[in-house]
Parts: structure tokens; sequence; C-alpha cells
């Protein structure tokens, strides 16, 4: 178990260290910072001390190497744009991400799961099939156009939620959030809705597969026969035993929400993360860039390893396994 | 995929019946503030971190310079109420009415430090030094007079100075050589200005909020709170400010204009344009990379560079894909502008007929083939611009492909001179022609700061000598005669071709009135709700 936990941690090093080479390769090939932010009207000599401070008059290798002498010491350097620490700005829009991305999964598993497991206990009934027929059309509109058309429907039309940024926010610790007070709840519920359909439309799938196969099982027939309620028999003998593929579904589905939410981010105006990442991108702001991916590497990688140790709690032959 | 934006537009047309029914219900914001959705969000609120439009709308909303520019960007006085000028020694005369907000009176020592802070700003991605780089000393005759000594004869002097702002300095002093940080200046540590508006909050990427500033000099400011939000996606700018969550939006998209004009819930201004889009050709070297189909080099000749301006349907561009929102050029700026050569103030017709005359003529009877390089996304409806161009150059036998790219690709190879035809732009902040050609088309001379975009490699000397004897004649009548001699010569050249001036855009909710900005910035208080 801790050789597994060890091996993990090992592994994501080396990914990370991959990670902030090709990043920082990449943004070095593709333009020049200094162009992007200077006035076109600045002499030489001024673009020169530009370069200067922000250190780019270095080689690669040298610009490379002091990266990663500071980053050792916790320090992933200063946006070019805004001139503060990289790693603050980020951390500073984390929860209006996290907020978003977990209320949507919230959503998604709440709304999705039952209607998964009632599509697979009753496939051919008429409301299973509504259901994945809905799904399908979760998985395939995009998210900017189902964006759009509920603001148009919400904000705009019947005038119910706002149409774009985060309410009102309160203190907890260090973290602002805004889903305990009733304007930041309104402006929250139109970017949760959007980003969870596409998960939801995922978990109904997952979920009804699943409960087809375990329905079907020896174990849930010898359940029914020995007189059990059905509500018993569907909230623990069989959700128990679907829960594994949903784990897996949920937990990379809200890593990679987390990490790139941007669209729904820019449509909304939610002050999160994804946003800062393509601005960043766009002007070549290399620090924040790298700080940002270096963030939810460790982050999924992270999250990688929770799905696993619930795999282990959950299967109790994966547990077994585990012990050999 | 039809673009995010016209997808767009037709939800607006289906929302519009919606709408309007339910006008009651929507959550109309306390009427006595302004909530602004901003295409950009600021850097930085240090008023001399980064010289960037969005940053310094704001700051003109806290701070002011000794003289500003109008709407229009003429001069006009602001902290200074008059000045005099003999050879390159200025005099100010500062208004002794003026208080900071925090209540202290503002004196020359402001000017002083507020100028000389300039310089020691550190990790300015975007210095303002570009507009101190003229002054050679600043001194503080007495408490309300102020010297400033350019280091050669410099008119231009008013115009650089209406990008400074002026600071506080007993509040914008510290430690540091610059006094207040950057940092601290962020979270609005001796950000003590002027202005109609002081600083109450911000966070990042949600909103920054202004407050009145009850001392205020002027007429009193019109809005208890400024709210500015970044909205980087104009379709929610545009659904924002139809459910009512914010008053004025900054650029609308083009493609919803008409939409907009037609819904009686919010109005569009124009401003005064400022902005030309152009195309340069590179004419410095015998082999070109993006022609093909020729031995040399087509662009040295004046005769396609004709044909190319001939080719383009300049009126068609504006009506088609600018949705109206833009002026056919036929100079590189308005020409209502300081030294605008009068010969040129009308768009050239297009003519098919004699642009394909003119390239047989040039020995290109076949024409040839043609890569045009355009950024995607940094002006407005740029690509779609270069598609249309390369449309209307196929027809007299340039068989043209674009090559449209990210922006920070772009400019890389517009720097590197590595397009040998490129749509690009350029915004003239001063009101008159000669820092539009210095930049453009004066020789490149990177070092002194000449020519700094001149991708195309244009020279000629005399252009040279007109220009620069113009940058430093004080008297207005023979200035304007040299710049309007030069911008003369520039355009019968065909040395770059000018397609149209965009015009700046605000959509604002019904009731109230913006004055439109040639500069595009947008200033709370020039927002006034409908007497």
């Amino acid at each position: 178990m801790q050789a597994f936990i060890v091996n993990r941690i090992l592994q994501s090093l080396i990914v990370v260290l991959v990670m902030t080479l090709l990043v920082f390769a990449g943004l070095f090939v593709i333009g020049d910072p200094v162009q992007m932010l200077v006035s076109p009207d600045a002499t030489d000599i001024e673009k020169e001390a530009v370069r200067q401070s922000l250190g780019l008059d270095q080689s690669f290798v040298v610009q490379y190497l002091s990266f990663m002498r500071d980053a050792l010491h916790g320090d992933l350097g200063n946006s070019f744009l805004t001139g503060a620490p990289a790693m603050d700005l980020i951390l500073k829009r984390m929860p209006a991400t996290f907020e978003l991305v977990i209320c949507a999964m919230i959503l998604a598993t709440g709304i999705g799961l039952p209607l998964g497991i009632l599509a697979g206990l009753r496939p051919e009934a008429r409301s299973s099939k509504t259901i994945m027929a809905g799904s399908i059309l979760g998985f395939s509109l995009p998210n900017f156009w189902v964006a759009l058309v509920l603001i148009m429907i919400f904000a705009v039309g019947l005038g119910w939620v706002p149409a774009s940024g985060r309410g009102e926010t309160v203190q907890i610790g260090p973290i602002a959030v805004s889903f305990l007070t009733l304007d930041g709840l309104h402006h929250l519920i139109l970017p949760a809705l959007t980003l969870s359909l596409t998960k939801m439309a995922l978990i109904i799938r997952v979920a009804r597969a699943a409960t087809r196969e375990v329905a079907g099982q020896e174990y849930i027939k010898f359940a029914r026969a020995k007189g059990l309620r059905k509500n018993r028999i569907v909230g623990v003998h069989l959700l128990k035993n679907i829960m594994v593929p949903l784990i897996t579904v949920i937990g990379l589905e809200f890593g990679r929400t987390a990490a790139f939410a941007v669209v729904t981010e820019t449509i909304f105006s939610w002050p999160g993360m994804g946003k800062l990442l393509i601005d960043s991108i766009l002007t070549l702001d290399r620090p924040v860039v790298v700080a940002y991916l270096l963030l939810m590497v460790v982050f999924l990688v992270f999250l990688n390893l929770v799905v696993d140790l619930a795999y282990l709690w959950l299967d109790p032959a994966a547990r077994e396994k585990g012990r050999d | 995929m039809p673009p995010l934006s016209q997808t767009f537009g037709s939800l607006l047309r289906a929302g519009a019946v919606a709408a309007v029914s339910t006008l009651a219900l929507a959550t109309a914001p306390q009427a006595a503030d302004l909530t602004i959705g901003l295409k950009s969000e600021p850097t930085s609120l240090d008023p001399q971190f980064h010289v960037l439009a969005s940053n310094t709308q704001v700051s003109m909303a806290i701070f002011e310079p000794l003289v500003a520019q109008n709407t229009e960007l003429g001069i006009e006085p602001d902290l200074a109420t008059s000045w005099t000028f003999e050879g390159t020694v200025w005099t100010f005369n500062l208004d002794p009415a003026v208080t900071f907000s925090d209540g202290t009176p503002f004196t020359a020592d402001d000017v002083v430090f507020s100028i000389d802070r300039v310089a020691k700003v550190p990790n300015s991605p975007s210095p303002f030094t570009l507009f101190t780089r003229q002054i050679a000393s600043v001194e503080a005759v007495d408490a309300h007079t102020v010297k400033i000594t350019t280091k050669e004869p410099y008119p231009l002097l008013v115009n650089d100075l209406a990008y400074l702002p002026i600071l506080s300095k007993a509040a914008a002093s510290g430690p540091a050589p610059e006094g207040r940080t950057t940092t601290e200046l962020n979270r609005g540590e001796g950000l003590i200005g002027t202005g109609p508006y002081k600083f109450q909050s911000w966070e990042r990427g949600a909103s920054l909020v202004l407050a009145r500033n009850d001392a205020f000099h002027g007429a009193a400011p019109e809005w208890d709170h400024v709210v500015y939000k970044p909205m980087v996606n104009p379709a929610s700018r545009a659904a924002a400010l139809l459910a009512g969550d914010i008053d004025v939006m900054e650029a609308p998209p083009t493609t919803d204009l008409k939409d907009m004009e037609a819904n009686p819930k919010v109005s569009v201004v124009a401003g005064p344009p400022a902005r030309v889009l152009y195309v340069g050709l590179d004419q410095f070297r015998d082999a070109t990379p993006g022609v093909k189909g020729t031995a040399h080099n087509p662009f040295l000749d004046i005769r396609v560079r004709e044909a190319m301006s001939l080719a383009i349907d300049r009126k068609a561009i504006v009506a088609r894909v600018m949705g109206g929102a833009a002026q056919a050029a036929g100079d590189l700026v308005p020409a209502t502008m300081f030294g605008a050569d009068p010969g040129h103030a009308e768009a050239p017709a297009a003519d098919i007929a004699r642009a394909k005359a003119l390239l047989a003529e040039a020995g290109y009877a076949k024409g040839f083939d043609l890569v045009l390089g355009a950024p995607s996304g940094r002006y407005v409806n740029d690509a779609r611009i270069a598609q249309t161009l390369a449309a209307m150059w196929s027809r007299i036998g340039i068989r043209t492909t674009v090559e449209a790219s990210t922006p920070s690709v772009f400019f890389k190879n517009y720097y590197d001179m590595s397009y040998s035809a490129y749509l690009a732009s350029w915004g003239n902040n001063s009101g008159e022609v000669g820092t539009t050609l210095k930049a453009l088309v004066l020789t490149r001379d990177p070092a002194k700061g000449i020519g700094t975009a001149n991708n195309s490699g244009y020279a000629n000397p005399e252009v040279d000598k007109l220009v620069l004897e113009g940058a430093s004649t004080m008297d207005p009548e023979a200035r304007e005669a040299l710049l309007a001699q030069a911008d003369k010569i520039v355009l019968d050249d065909y040395t770059l071709l000018p397609l149209h001036f965009e015009q700046p855009l605000w959509a604002l909710r019904a009731g109230l009135t913006y004055a439109a900005r040639a500069d595009q910035y947008t200033l709370p208080q020039d927002v006034h709700s409908v007497k």
C-alpha cells in the first residue's frame, strides 16, 4: 500500500518535470512575450529593458534552469502581465472554480445516478427511453450553445437569474464562497447546470449499463427471493456494486472539469482559473501558464490516487489483490 | 460551426420577443450605480505600471493628467489651467482649487513626484517611459507652477502628458525607490487621485468598484458607485446588458448591431474613428517569401501596389464585413486629423479593369500566388477582412490564400518581417499624422524608436526628412504643412494600403448617454442618464 503511494508520487514527479519542459519550450517557440506586451511605439532600448526585467534576455536553458531553481524554493515566478506572483493569481481564483465544479458534479450525480439506475432497472419502459434520449442530447449539444440558450431563456427572457458573474460571497477562513448566500446561489445555478449536463449524461449511461449488468446477477435474484424490500435491494446491494465504475467516471470527470471549465467560465464571466489560463496563453504569460499546469498535474495525480484508494475500499476483490 | 457571435445573433432574435414582454421582471441595478461590462480587465491599478488601454481608462477615472485629450483627441486643460512654451521649456499653471480625494491640496510637488516615479516602476511589461522619454527635467517653480524642459523642441509634449496621471506625493510615497509599489497600489494603498471617482475594492477577474469622490473639483460625479466587470466573451456581455446586469457594454459584436439598434431596451453609440486597418507589402527585398509564380518581388513595382489598392472594394468591406461600423479609408488617419493630406480624404473606389491593366503593364498579366498574413482575434473581424481581401485580389489574378494566426504568432512573424503581405492596424493616440508615419513608414531605426512598426521595409529619405523636421517644429502651421506633404508622398507611393477606420462602439441600456471617444476608453464620468 505504501509502496503503491510512493510509486505514484515518483511517477507524478516525472510527469511534472516533463510537463514543465514541454510548456516552457512550447511557449518559447510560439512568440516573443515582449512584442506582445510593449507598445509598438517603443524603442529597441525600451524593449530590451523590458526583456531584461522579465529575464527573457537569457538563453532558453538558463531561463529554464533558473525557473526550476526558484520552483524548488516554492517560487513559480511573477506574471509578466500583472507583476503579481503567478501562484497567488491562480490560488485566488481557485475557490470560484472549485465551487462551480463541485456544484456541477453534485447536480450531475444527484440527478444522473437515480435516472441511470431507473433506466437500467426497466430498460424497456417509455420513461427509460426518454431518459436515454435526453442523455444523448446532453452529450451532443455543445457547452457554449447550451450556456447561451440558458442565458437567453432564464436571464434575458424570464429574468429569474443574472446572466453572468459571481454573486455575493462570504469568507470561510481564507476562502470566499458564494453558495451560502441567496445572491450567490442565483448566480451559480446556470453555470453549474451548464457544466453538469455532459457529466450528467455520462453518469446516466454508466449507471444504466452497470445497473443492467448487476441486476442480472445471482445475488440480486437471491436477495429478491429472500423477500427483501426493493428499496433495500437497490439502495444497498445494487448501488454498492455499481459504484466502482461510477467512482472512476466521477473522479476523473471532476478533475477534467476543474482543470478545463474554461468555456463555461468565459461565457458566464465566472471569475475562475480557467479563464485565467486562456488569457495567459493568449498573452504568452508563461509563468502563469506553467504554474497553472503544474498545479493541475499535481491535482489530477492526487485525484487518481483517491480514485484508486476508493476502489480498494469498495471492492473486496481489489483489496485482496492490494494485499499481495 | 458558425462563429459564436452569429449563433448568438439568431438567439437574440428569438429571445427579443420574450425579452420585451418580461422587461419589468429584469433585475435592474440601483439607479445611482453604474455597471460596466469590460472586454478586458486592467492588469494593474498602478497608473504607471502598464501602458494598456484597459488600465488607462480606469486610471483616468481615479486620476487626472495635467492636460487631457477630449473625445476627438484634441488637447484640453485639466489639472493645468494654462501653459506656455519657449523652445524646449514649458511652463504649466496648475489649478489651485484642486484637492486629492483624501482632502490634501494638489501642488506642483505632486507633478514632480509623479513624472519622476515613471522610470522607477520595476517589472513593467510596457513602461510609461514611452511618454517621458522626451522630458529632460521637471521642476516645481512654486506651489502651482511647473516647468518642464524637453531634450529637444517637442510639440507633442502635451499629448504625452495626457497619458501621465498625477498621483498624490503624500499618499504614494514609500520606502521603495518608486514609493508605493505596484502591489500596494493594486490593493488600493496610496491609490489617491484627483479624479471624479476613488478606489473602493478590486477582486481580480470579478469586479472593480469605485466610489464617488466628493472632493472632486469639477461638476459633481453622477454615480454613487462604478462597478467594472470583466466579460471577455462579447455574447455574454450582450446578454448581461439585455438582462439588466450591466448598464454599459464595451465593443458590441458588429454582427449583432442591427438587433441591438432595433431593441428599445438598448442603444448603440459610435465614437470618432482613430484606428486604421491597413495592408503592408514587402518593399525591401527582391525575393519575398510569400509570393510564388514570379522571379522577383512584385511589390517593388508601384503599379502592382496601385493595382492591389484598386482591387479592394473598401465600401463593401465596411458594409458587409464590418456591419457598417467603420469608415472606408483613403489615408492612414481620418481626414479631420492634424496633418492629414486633404487630397486623400476620400477612400479610392474599386476599379477592377484598371487594376488588371496595371498588373499587365507591370508584366504580371498572369498574376501570381500570394500568402496574406493576418492576426485572428486582435482587431474587429480581422480574419474575415483578410478572407475578403483574398477574394478581391484573386479577381485580378493575384491568387491569395490567407494565413490567419493567433496574435502571438502573427506578431512574431510581423516583427520578424517574414510576411510578404500582411493585414495590420495602427491606433493613433496623438491626433496628428506624424506619430503614425513615424512608426509605420519612416526608415527603420529601432534604436531611436523610428519605424518601429515599419515591417514592410519602406525607406524614403524625403519622407524621413519631412516627418522628423515636422516632429520638432513648434509652429503648428509649418508643422501641419510638413506632415501633410510627407503624408501625400507616402500615399501616392501606395506604401501601405489603408482599408478602413474602426469605429469604437458601445451599447448602453436605454436612458443613458455616452460621449463616445476616439481612443476607445470607457470613462464612467462621461456616462450620463438622460434627464
